[in-house]
């Protein structure tokens, strides 16, 4: 004991009188330890403390506070009653001490055993003794902490001190200036507000100490290493200003002043402020200020030219309209919504009727704001604004003006969340809701395609509210559909019918059943109708198509079309049967949402899609005959509806859906396909021989069964992996064997990992490396063994080519089999672990091969770095930059590409190494501006441009040289080029020049 | 609207922007030469900055497509732009930036004639002179506040 005794005393004399300062850390790390007490530091310090000179106090004070802050925690209450009253005591002491004394109040004030009363008697000292704002920036924030922290832990006797409390935090805070401490301050008064402290009669103090940061204009300093921002300090301000209603008679005529600001972000804000006071207060509040608001905010949505502007003011007007609809009413005094909703109506509702129609729109939004914001407002608005607006459409003639009339109009009969009618509440529309659908039905006729497009949007909006259309007018609307869809060929009208009937399909698909798809059947079957024509009915039908009711009625019109293009009777073309597969493909994404549908695909489509397919495929072979059914177009087409259907399968039809294609492709097993008229031993997997025909159905295999789920078995998996393995090694016709390859992949990559598999892959492996045919085969899991044999192609002068695609194959993600919608097992990040194992052999390889073999390596390793994600790619590059500086100047047009587009996105945070390159950098690429190719000139002009932005200094020695290069491209013959070329060109001019940048 | 110097035309009729011109399958094809075409001309001059409102030449109207004439073959571009008011101060400035911008993204073979639309501006001929003299434009180009004006007009507007 006394030994330690004397290490103490040694270490605070080291430290009192030596100034070492690193011994405080010591004599923590002792009371940590248990090595000495609180107490005997105390003791030991007993000199030092109590000396005459100020200096020696205050590294007395220093060292005990520094000491605290470490052990704060292991405190008894005893203690801290002692040591609170030491330094309550020294706040009156000798200012060199003061900022020590503080510390150790922070670090006494975060103890968890607070003697009662402290937090009063803490505070009152620090409130008489000290006067915050002349104490130093780092003082005033330990000041601001300690409230937080005594906030936090003794609420209610902060409370019992009443109005002296607030008094005592306006005073301390009045006149802050640093952030940070802002950022403290505002979180400190938030509490008061937020957790119900009496403010007394220090209200209008309170708020006036906030209140003079309104609007806050703050510009952090370059590199501010302490990240606050202007977003931070304006939300936190916000939250004091309205968290109480108490504030409300001061806020106000704030808010009012300040909208008559110059300043945009002023404006913003305070129109913001405007609408977080709707959520807190109530009518009362407001009743005195609403012309005074109205009037400022009708002022700014129809003034500015800013958006931002313009939607805060509309945001604030519904917030307040809100409000007023929440009130509740006294049965003498008068509606205080009604009578702001008239204020705004009378001041808004001329300018829909004005024969110009200059000021709708910004009548027209406010009015919308206001509408929106409740149930009650919204009846209020609709009632007085709707039939005005129905009577000046049908008393205008021109076509602009009734689409601008339709435009305002569906802004009404939209509902927003707010104005949605509760359950058992009618729309506020049903009054009108004959005229309503007359307007529509009117402009639907006319000849301008804006005003039909206009149309078909109310139309939306009118039939997802219900009873706004009653059966005759779905019926009357779905004809209209119907027409228009055969009829008009604007490509923007067509589209918007389109999406109009699939949203009221949606609702009302009874009638889109009983009308539109006759009709449209009709049509596409009779043979005479021009292929755009079919192409959009082809469109509507798979828009429509959401329900398992629609669905059960479309498909079967399109299976069709491929049946009768399939026996060539309505010359349909190959692009045309493609087209409907792709909306076969829309419509089997609903089998996820519906498992009828996904039923429905099972039972009916799939196979009657395989036997077509067959069909065709035996025609072929026997007659000579060509069906577009064996087109390779069609059937890369019908592979994504299958895999789409049987990704979104359940177990049980999944395995049946398995069963029955293994037992087609392996048995020719044909009794499940429809119209059985097959061969009875069909061998789909052997046909070796021709070119294409039957093995290419294969892929039709790869659909079914590679896009089920894992858990599904697959049956006799080990003789289709054999066969596939076959198919793909022997077979010469290049659309069979990938496919081949891929459902091999898809298969292996869903086999779980074991012993299994490992033979498989080592079979796999030593005949493709026997047979060298086919480099896709395998794709993920063997991905490495693979690459590294594919590594030793690249040395290989013919097939060096081939192999560095490959790579490209292995790093982009593959459409049709592996990838996640259809349940293959993608190990994270697998890119990065590519990338990382392959690159620096990449590199080597390059640095040691010959140099006509070098743009192989080149190759891979752009196909590489151009698949990664960009974030790795950011980090990565600077390493690999003067090979890619190298690939640039590689011949291959396809290297230069994915050289360009993954350098470009760096060329936006250049990374520091570039700095040294700027020189290689600029001759190439200003070379690549007049490539031969017209892609690669546009992907180097926009890396032109993008090193504009760079640091000034670096590039301004290169601006003649760069202007004077891209002159020629803007005589390019091609106009994308000289787009991009005009883009880099002004700002390469604007650079360095004053009114530039 | 408040405080610093009042604006000739405090409110200016607004028009509607056209939308980017739509690609056609020519334009991807790399064998089809596509001449320069008015369309082009004036996509190139419509985002240019009204010196002293937020909005573009085309939204005042100042520029429009029908007042723009090219001919690749014989290399002259003819553009004519109408101020918003016939004694607008600034007629000069706009027309200098038209034609500055015409300058650095077109190839140097082109002839650029820069004009006021006929009858719609006081001092037509005046302006029409200054901005067909080459030595006045680069004489207007070394003075930095005017070049600066001119950048402003010139730079992308960012919103």
């Amino acid at each position: 004991m006394a030994a330690d005794n004397s290490v103490l005393l040694g270490l605070v004399e080291e430290f009192v009188s030596g100034q070492v300062d690193s011994k405080a850390a010591e004599t923590s790390t002792g009371v940590k330890n248990g090595q000495f007490t609180i107490l005997q530091l105390v003791e030991a310090l007993g000199v030092s403390l109590s000396s005459s000179q100020p200096q020696t106090r205050g590294r007395g004070v220093q060292l005990l506070s520094q000491v605290l802050q470490e052990c704060y925690s292991s405190l008894s209450e005893r203690e801290v009653e002692v040591l609170l009253a030491f330094y309550e005591n020294r706040l009156k002491d000798h200012y060199v001490i003061i900022p020590h004394v503080l510390q150790g109040l922070k670090a006494l004030t975060k103890c968890s055993v607070l003697p009662p009363g402290s937090a009063v008697s803490v505070l009152k000292s620090i409130f008489q003794d000290i006067h915050v704002q002349s104490l130093m920036l780092a003082e005033r924030s330990c000041v601001y902490n300690i409230l937080i922290s005594l906030m936090e832990s003794k609420e209610e006797e902060l409370k019992g001190l009443g109005a002296d409390f607030i008094f005592g935090f306006v005073q301390s805070v009045d006149g802050e200036r640093d952030p940070r401490n802002l950022l403290l301050a505002f979180q400190v008064a938030r509490n008061i507000i937020q957790r119900g402290y009496d403010l007394g009669k220090f209200v209008e103090e309170l708020f006036e100490v906030m209140s003079c940061y309104f609007p806050i204009d703050f510009s952090p300093p370059p590199s501010d290493p302490r990240g606050i921002t202007q977003e931070e300090l304006v939300l936190s301000l916000r939250a004091v200003l309205t968290g109480t209603s108490q504030f409300a008679e001061f806020l106000l005529p704030l808010i009012i002043e300040k909208l008559d600001s110059d300043i945009q972000s002023a404006k913003v804000d305070s129109l913001q402020t405007l609408a977080a006071c709707g959520l807190t207060y109530s009518h009362k509040e407001l009743a005195e200020f609403l012309p005074g608001l109205w009037s400022s905010i009708r002022r700014e949505v129809s003034q500015t030219a800013s958006e931002r502007v313009e939607s805060a003011g509309l945001s604030a007007l519904s917030a307040l309209v809100s409000c007023l609809s929440r009130s509740v009413l006294n049965s003498d005094s008068e509606d205080v919504l009604q009578v702001f909703l008239s204020l705004v109506l009378k001041d808004c509702q001329h300018h829909l009727c004005e024969p110009d129609l200059k000021l709708v729109w910004p009548s027209a939004k406010l009015l919308q704001a206001a509408a929106g914001a409740s149930y009650r407002a919204s009846l209020i608005v609709s009632a007085a604004i709707i039939p005005a607006l129905l009577e000046q459409y049908n008393n205008r003639t021109q076509c602009a003006h009734r689409r601008t009339l339709l435009e305002v109009l569906q802004g009404f009969v939209q509902p927003t969340a707010l104005s949605r009618p509760a359950d058992g509440e009618d729309s506020v529309l049903v009054a009108f809701q004959q005229s309503l659908c007359g307007v529509v039905f009117s402009a639907l006729t006319e000849s301008s395609a804006g005003l039909q497009v206009t149309a078909t949007r109310v139309l939306s909006a009118l039939g997802q509210q219900p009873g706004l259309m009653a059966q005759t007018d779905v019926e009357k609307a779905v004809d209209h559909l119907s027409r228009l869809i055969l009829e008009e060929d604007d490509p923007k009208l067509s589209s918007a019918v389109v999406e109009c009937s699939g949203s009221l399909a949606h609702l009302h698909p009874k009638a889109f059943i009983s009308r539109l798809i006759p009709r449209l059947k009709e049509e596409i079957l009779s043979g005479q109708s021009d292929a755009a024509v079919r192409q959009r009915c082809v469109t509507a039908l798979a828009s429509v198509s959401s329900l398992a009711s629609v669905v059960q009625e479309s498909t079967p019109v399109l299976l069709q079309v491929l049946a009768s293009a399939h026996t060539g009777s309505c010359g349909f073309s190959v692009e045309e049967v493609a087209a409907v597969c792709i909306s076969l493909q829309k419509i089997a994404e609903h089998a996820r949402d519906s498992e009828e549908i996904g039923r429905f695909f099972h039972d009916i489509i799939i196979p009657h899609l395989l036997g077509l397919c067959l069909q065709a495929a035996l025609q072929t072979r026997d007659a000579g005959h060509s069906s577009p059914l064996t087109d390779e177009a069609v059937l890369s087409a019908i592979v994504p509806v299958m895999s789409t259907a049987c990704a979104a399968l359940r177990s049980e039809s999944a395995s049946r859906m398995a069963a029955q294609a293994v037992s087609l492709f392996l048995d020719g097993d044909v009794s499940f396909l429809p119209e059985n008229a097959f061969p009875s031993k069909i061998q789909l997997l052997q046909s070796r021989a021709e070119s294409g025909g039957l093995s290419q159905l294969v892929c039709l295999l790869m659909a079914c069964v590679c896009s089920l789920p894992r858990s599904v078995e697959i049956p006799e998996i080990d003789r289709l992996l054999l066969q596939l393995e076959d198919l793909s090694c022997t077979c010469t016709h290049l659309f069979s064997f990938t496919s081949a390859a891929k459902c091999f992949a898809g298969l292996v990559n869903k086999r779980p990992a074991g012993e299994a598999l490992d033979a498989v892959l080592e079979r796999v492996m030593k005949r493709i490396s026997v047979e060298l045919e086919n480099t896709s085969s395998g794709q993920r899991t063997q991905a490495f063994t693979l690459l590294l044999w594919l590594f030793a192609l690249l040395s290989d002068p013919t097939l060096g080519s081939q192999a560095a695609d490959g790579f490209g194959v292995l790093m982009s993600d593959c459409l049709d089999v592996l990838n996640r919608g259809c349940h293959a097992d993608v190990r994270i990040m697998y890119r990065q672990r590519f990338f990382a194992e392959n690159s620096t052999k990449l590199v080597q390889g390059f640095n040691s091969a010959e140099q006509e073999k070098k743009s192989c390596y080149l190759k891979a390793l752009s196909h590489i770095v151009s698949n990664l994600p960009r974030q790795v790619q950011l980090t990565e590059l600077p390493a690999l930059l003067p090979l890619l500086l190298e690939a640039l100047s590689c011949a291959d047009q396809a290297v230069q590409l994915s050289t360009l587009s993954c350098l470009q996105p760096v060329l936006l945070e250049p990374p520091e190494a570039l700095r040294n390159q700027l020189e290689a950098l600029f001759s190439r690429l200003l070379a690549l501006t007049t490539s031969p190719a017209m892609k690669v000139r546009i992907a180097s002009l926009q890396c032109v441009h993008a090193l504009s932005r760079l640091p000034e200094h670096t590039v301004l020695p290169f601006r003649a040289r760069v202007l004077k290069a891209l002159a020629v491209p803007l005589d390019d013959k091609k106009r994308l080029v000289r787009k991009e070329a005009v883009a880099a060109r002004a700002e390469w001019f604007l650079l360095g020049s004053p009114g530039g940048r | 609207m408040s405080g610093g110097t009042r604006l000739e035309n405090a409110n200016p009729l607004i028009f509607q922007r056209s939308g980017e011109r739509l690609l056609t399958a020519t334009d991807e094809d790399e064998d089809v030469a596509d001449p320069i075409d008015d369309r082009e001309i004036f996509d190139l001059i419509r985002s240019i900055n009204d010196p002293e409102h937020p909005l573009s030449l085309e939204e005042l109207n100042v520029v429009e497509q029908m007042r723009v004439n090219v001919n690749d073959r014989e290399s002259m571009v003819s553009v004519e732009f109408t101020p918003t008011i016939p004694h607008c101060s600034m007629a000069t400035l706009i027309g200098l930036s038209i034609k500055v911008k015409l300058l650095r993204s077109l190839p140097d073979r082109f002839k650029i004639d820069v004009h006021i639309t006929p009858g719609t501006h006081a001092s037509e001929d005046a302006v029409n002179k200054q901005l067909a003299d080459k030595e006045r434009v680069a004489a207007a180009l070394e003075n930095s506040q005017l070049l600066e004006v001119v950048n402003q007009c010139l730079s992308t507007r960012t919103m």
